[in-house]
């Protein structure tokens, strides 16, 4: 009965990414390839900070490098499809160095590890000018093409970003059903015990961070040629903190999680555009009550729904029994 | 007489001033029930992380069939088929039974690049639902481990530690907050493992009935020291351990 369901949803869903553009203006196409941009990010993430457990402020670092590696390859005369590649391949070995403090530290000061791991790349992003461009940025990447087809105009690359997005969610969804699903979450859960029933708890958290930077990677390999300019204010470590509210708010640890909180993270803003300067302070606000009344996220919703119908009945079933126990008494 | 599974020889931990393990010897042989009992904060635990990888101890030698141990990791010696639970109940929480089982042996299965493309279940489908028969725990095999009630979470925390099918499996606390029905239960549970797989148990448990209903020797630690090592039928008549543990 559930499967059917949903997949029916996801055909539907799948079907109005797909029609979508056509009834969306420019700016529209391109808040929507945005979305899938951080959608592709914050799938990687979710597999470091929902799966596994490992308190990643890092991310937008990681984001950063692959966007610079795709724009400063293409300005070196590059291929657009040998920069995607290397970029993820960059990421997933830095994601292994800044893995590193997690087998140490743990919680909050993995936190501020990566933080501080984010800030160093954000100055390296800065003041590097021969390689970055420093402030200035980098401008004028092309979108690339393939076989002949341009994926310049913006509908062409969104539907490149959804390509991309399609294949590395079809990817996540295996690894997640894998043996390795399993024990990212039972690091999670409980690296001790993991330990002692033979899981590799060493390894699997070097790989938790290195797949999830390489997610990242191929999102800022997207991102560069999806604003055709690139300087380091979207890779500072207040864009690590947003994309970790992304996941936060949109249930980490649930494979949906990151298409609703990157959906929140790209689009309300949009909305809050009404409050002008009191944006932020708006945002901010509602993260933080939605972190009061739902610390597993949105998509943990339906699971307390149940959760709450299944005591009511047994509450319900408690209280017949009492009322029986008391009639037979007397 | 077999040669031992198990050989622990003068074992000793401190924190400090306190000795928490002062020179622990002991064998386990292969296929025994060897139970280890003692006041609270008399040094089991510390012993059996001790043995187990969990904490580094200051002296001491492990053999496990005849290769030294000492100093190994958890992971290690689990890999060397031991296996063990927790004096703390220690599920994964959000996993569901049959994924807690199946995690707690999937590790044994391939190489680690090999794993990622295996079966969800590893190959391990049918042990885990044996295992699932045995413990009574079908009804909930789906649920989150977590979700479950505290007595079935023990008895999924212990199914856990058999799944790789270990020679030597060391329990802390088995029965501890168990309903007394589940205690025998429990009991039934290790007496039918011992007898179909064959491994070795090492028990640390309060449950003076279970403890001496269950194991072909005891071991009786008072202040991180071995009082006595016999039968369950020569520790209770021993007139120290009636003194030094029983008697209080
Ligand atoms: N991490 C630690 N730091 C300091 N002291 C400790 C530590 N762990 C144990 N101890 C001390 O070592 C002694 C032995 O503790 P242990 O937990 O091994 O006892 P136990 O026999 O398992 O007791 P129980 O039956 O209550 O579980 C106790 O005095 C305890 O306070
Ligand atoms: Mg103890």
């Amino acid at each position: 009965m559930r499967t059917p369901l949903a997949l029916a949803a996801g055909l539907a869903a799948a079907a109005a990414l797909v029609a979508l553009p056509h009834f969306l203006g420019r700016s529209g196409v391109y808040l929507l390839s945005y979305w899938v941009v951080f959608v592709v990010a914050t799938m990687g993430l979710n597999l470091t900070v929902g799966y596994a457990g490992q308190k990643s402020l890092g991310h937008a670092a990681f984001f950063g490098i692959g966007a610079y590696t795709v724009a400063i390859l293409m300005k070196a005369g590059l291929s657009f499809w040998l920069g995607l590649p290397l970029a993820a391949l960059l990421c997933f070995a830095s994601g292994i160095v800044v893995g590193f403090p997690a087998l140490r530290v743990q919680a909050i000061y993995l936190a501020f590890a990566t933080l501080g791991f984010n800030t160093a790349a954000w100055l390296f992003m800065r003041n590097e000018e021969w390689l970055t461009g420093g402030t200035f940025g980098i401008k004028d990447i092309a979108r690339p093409s393939l076989f002949g087809v341009s994926f310049d105009g913006h509908r062409a690359y969104y539907y490149l970003c959804l390509a991309v997005a399609a294949i590395l969610a079809a990817l996540l969804y295996g690894l997640l059903r894998s043996p390795w699903g399993k024990a990212f979450t039972a690091l999670r859960d409980n690296p001790i015990r993991a330990e002692s029933l033979g899981v590799d708890v060493r390894g699997y958290t070097l790989l938790a961070f290195a797949i999830g930077a390489a997610y990242a990677g191929v999102a800022g390999a997207l991102f560069a040629p999806l604003l055709e300019f690139i300087d380091p204010a979207p890779f500072s470590v207040g864009a690590s903190i947003m994309m970790y509210l992304m996941v936060v708010v949109g249930g980490p640890g649930y494979f949906f999680g990151p298409m609703l909180g990157a959906a929140v993270g790209v689009v309300l803003p949009e909305w809050l555009r009404f409050a002008q300067d009191w944006y932020l302070f708006v945002f901010g606000a509602a993260v933080v009550l939605l972190m009061i009344w739902l610390p597993d996220g949105l998509l943990s919703i339906p699971g307390r729904l149940r959760a709450r119908r299944e005591a009511r009945a047994a509450s319900a079933a408690r209280a017949a029994a009492a009322a029986r126990l008391d009639g037979g008494g007397r | 007489m077999s040669a031992p599974l198990l050989e622990v020889t003068d074992l000793r931990k401190s924190y400090g001033a306190i000795r928490a393990v002062a020179g622990v010897s002991f064998e386990v042989r292969p296929g025994e029930i060897f139970g280890v009992i003692g006041p609270n904060g008399s040094g089991k635990t510390t012993m059996f992380n001790s043995v187990l990888g969990q904490i580094a101890p200051d002296a001491g030698a492990i053999r496990l069939k005849g290769a030294d141990i000492t100093g190994l990791s958890p992971l290690a010696l689990n890999r060397r088929g031991v296996g063990r639970t927790f004096q703390t109940l220690q599920v994964f929480g959000r996993m569901s039974v049959r994924d807690n089982l199946l995690v707690a042996a999937q590790e044994h299965r391939g190489s680690m690049f090999s794993r990622m493309f295996a079966a969800p279940d590893s190959g391990l489908g049918a042990r885990a639902d044996a295992l699932i028969d045995l413990f009574r725990i079908g009804h909930v095999a789906d649920k989150p481990a977590g979700s479950l009630s505290y007595g079935q979470q023990k008895l999924v925390d212990i199914a856990m530690a058999f799944m790789s099918e270990p020679d030597l499996v060391l329990l802390d606390e088995p029965c501890a907050g168990v309903n007394p029905s589940l205690v025998g239960e429990i009991a039934a549970l290790l007496r039918e493992l011992n007898r179909s797989r064959g491994g070795s148990f090492v028990v640390i448990e309060h449950n003076m009935d279970f403890v001496m209903g269950l194991c072909h020797r005891v071991m009786v630690m008072v202040e991180g020291e071995v009082l006595a090592i016999g039968t369950p039928d020569a520790i209770r008549a021993d007139r120290r351990v009636l003194d030094a543990y029983l008697g209080n």
